[in-house]
């Protein structure tokens, strides 16, 4: 008994200390004073209100929004090619293939964020936006790959090989059969690549241009100078949309699920 | 309607002959059996038909056409799965009607197409169910349904019946070949269960390890095995070893170290090489009389009984010789250690070459 009590107290410790800094922002968030901590003065929206109202933040928030989601449409895609290659054809290489895909992963995003700068340097390329979509890119596309990769070995070639014998061609076969089949693992591989490109900052400090910011780096920037209460209210903002998204996407899946299958 | 062809077919997997050359004539209108054991390569066969598998070499033909370059969605054919492979997010209606979108049928002739399958594979009324609605049977049905939609040339099927319990898998079996019948399609059939086989043919192509061993009506293939394996594969049979005494036009006389001699008519020879010593002779365990009274035919003792109801499989010792017997029984089956006497006709022996 004893030993269930500690486990108990243990497991909610992990918890606590895991979402209590997250908790902490969406209270302060919320948080009157001009200073914030703790106890909360008074309840305002008024952090919100100023959010709104710096161009700065509006400005980091539209590059953020509008990079993750030309990221998320090019990992995306590549990423389904790529595991249907791995997944429905065999070739010479394939380990070698695989294992080249997943390698963002396995190397430290710093290695990989100077690699690819010294890469574009020795092409003369300058640092830019479109820098910053490729660079997204290639950090998400494991995920998409590996997500995709996972679901097409578990749909069965009868299926494609039924509708191939009906008369459908390769590509009526794919978009008609495979796709649907594949499109729950589609959508997460996508909502992956969203967010990654949405929360990286790491890479993201070396690719960017300078001049431009995305949330992360413009939170970053303000760090700098002092803890703003406005910082709090942005992270109450990012944080609502890095879980709302998701929960938002697994609730219509279950939705469609319903009503289709 | 269409009659396909394989011209000496072979298809190796790296070093594995998954198909020896094989020359079969599947007949118009005919519903045609690959039988044979796990392995044998009747799947690898349905799917180069299919188009599924690239031969390694040899041709398949289609009314005197070879199609080994024709792709899968060109071949107008049937295939049915043991796995049914109904698609999981089209409901029944779109299932069926999957076909008829690539020959151009119009969408009020595609609801009439679809309905009258669903009324043939006695399903009437369920296009707007999901296949996961469906018990397997039903599903199994559809698959049917969807097949013979697109009236194809051929219809093929991989042991459409396995997944089914073995109730259902009888009532299908009757009600698959009737619709095959009433259709008239040329049905490629793949089954490893010989009772399959014999009920639902016109015609068995008996397989074993990337050979045809034989081709014939079920009355031949299961009466006038031309192999030991066909005569063991298709029921249990007996083969007891002896020698060729003397051959003539009209019968063979040969003699068996246990069962005495026999004198077999020359037709059931035509599997014993002319200048053959020595013969393999084949008897069904039905053959094998049982007599009560040990003194009426060669004396034996039974070892084990198995018992199925209305027939009783007997072991038997017949000196060094050990046999299967089965009878219908009306009683109880006789006890183990009773001692009988076993009688063969010598007409329903098969003697082959050893
Ligand atoms: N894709 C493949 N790669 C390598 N070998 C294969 C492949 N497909 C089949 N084989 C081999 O070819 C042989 C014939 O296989 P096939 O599937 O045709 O057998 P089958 O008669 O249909 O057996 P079953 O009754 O078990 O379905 C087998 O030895 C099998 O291992
Ligand atoms: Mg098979």
């Amino acid at each position: 008994m004893r030993v269930w009590y500690l486990l108990k107290f243990y497991t909610i410790l992990v918890y606590g200390f895991m979402f209590a800094p997250i908790l902490v922002v969406l209270l302060l968030a919320f948080n009157d004073a001009q200073f914030g901590g703790f106890p909360i003065q008074g309840v305002s929206l008024r952090w919100f209100y100023k959010l709104a109202e710096n161009d700065a933040i509006l400005r980091a928030l539209k590059t953020s929004l509008v990079l993750g989601l030309c990221s998320m449409v090019i990992a995306t895609t590549l990423g389904i090619l790529a595991a249907l290659a791995l997944v429905r054809y065999s070739f010479k290489g394939k380990d070698i293939v695989t294992t080249f895909l997943i390698s963002p992963i396995l190397v430290p995003e710093t290695v990989l964020a100077v690699g690819l700068l010294i890469f574009m340097r020795w092409l003369h390329m300058p640092r830019s936006f479109g820098l910053l979509v490729l660079g997204h890119s290639i950090i998400a596309l494991p995920f998409v790959v590996l997500v995709v990769q996972a679901r097409l070995t578990g749909i069965r070639t009868d299926y494609e090989e039924a509708a191939r014998s009906l008369g459908a061609g390769p590509v009526q076969t794919f978009f008609s059969i495979t796709f649907p089949l594949m499109l729950p693992a589609v959508f997460a591989g996508a909502l992956f690549a969203f967010t990654l490109s949405f929360d990286n900052i790491t890479a993201t400090i070396f690719w960017r241009p300078s001049g431009m910011e995305t949330v992360p780096t413009q939170i970053f920037g303000m760090l700098r100078n002092s803890v703003s209460p406005e910082i709090n209210a942005l992270g109450f903002v990012m944080i609502c949309f890095t879980l709302g998204v998701p929960i938002l996407a697994a609730g219509l899946a279950r939705y469609f699920s319903k009503h289709k299958i | 309607m269409a009659q396909v062809e394989l011209r000496n077919l072979v298809k190796n997997y790296g070093v594995v002959n998954a198909v020896k050359h094989a020359n079969i004539v599947f007949q118009d209108g005919a519903f045609t059996t690959l039988l044979g054991p796990s392995g044998c390569g009747k799947t690898t066969i349905l799917r180069m038909i299919a188009g599924l598998e690239t031969p390694s070499a040899g041709d398949i033909c289609i009314n005197g056409q070879r199609i080994n370059d024709v792709p899968i969605h060109k071949r107008n054919l049937g295939l049915v799965f043991q796995n049914y492979a109904l698609f999981p997010h089209k409901t029944i209606g779109e299932n069926i009607a999957f076909g008829l979108k690539y020959r151009g049928v119009s969408k009020s002739d595609a609801v009439a197409k679809v309905k009258n399958a669903l009324d043939i594979v006695r399903l009437p009324g369920i296009e707007n169910r999901y296949p996961a609605q469906l018990s397997g049977g039903q599903q199994q049905r559809i698959a049917l349904a969807r097949a013979i939609v697109i009236e194809p040339d051929v219809l093929l099927l991989d042991e459409p019946l396995s997944a089914l319990d073995a109730n259902l898998r009888e009532e299908m079996r009757i009600e698959l070949k009737a619709i095959q019948h009433r259709i008239g399609v040329t049905s490629v059939f793949v089954t490893h269960d010989q009772s399959e086989a014999l009920a639902m043919s016109d015609k068995i192509i008996v397989m074993s390890a990337g050979n045809v061993e034989q081709i014939g009506t079920p009355d031949e293939v299961y009466n006038r095995p031309t192999s030991e394996f066909v005569a063991r594969f298709l029921g249990a049979s007996n083969v007891v070893g002896s020698r060729v005494e003397k051959r003539d036009e009209i019968s063979v006389h040969v003699t068996t170290q246990d069962l005495g001699s026999l004198l077999l008519p020359a037709a059931n020879c035509t599997g014993l090489g002319a200048q053959a010593t020595q013969a393999k002779i084949i008897v069904r365990s039905e053959k094998v009389i049982l007599n009560p009274d040990p003194a009426k035919g060669v004396p034996a003792v039974i070892k084990a009984v198995d018992y199925q109801g209305q027939l009783a499989r007997y072991f038997i010792t017949v000196g060094s010789t050990d046999l299967q017997a089965m009878a219908l029984i009306a009683q109880a089956p006789l006890q183990v250690g009773t001692q009988v006497g076993v009688c063969i006709d010598p007409a329903d022996c098969i003697a082959l070459s050893q």
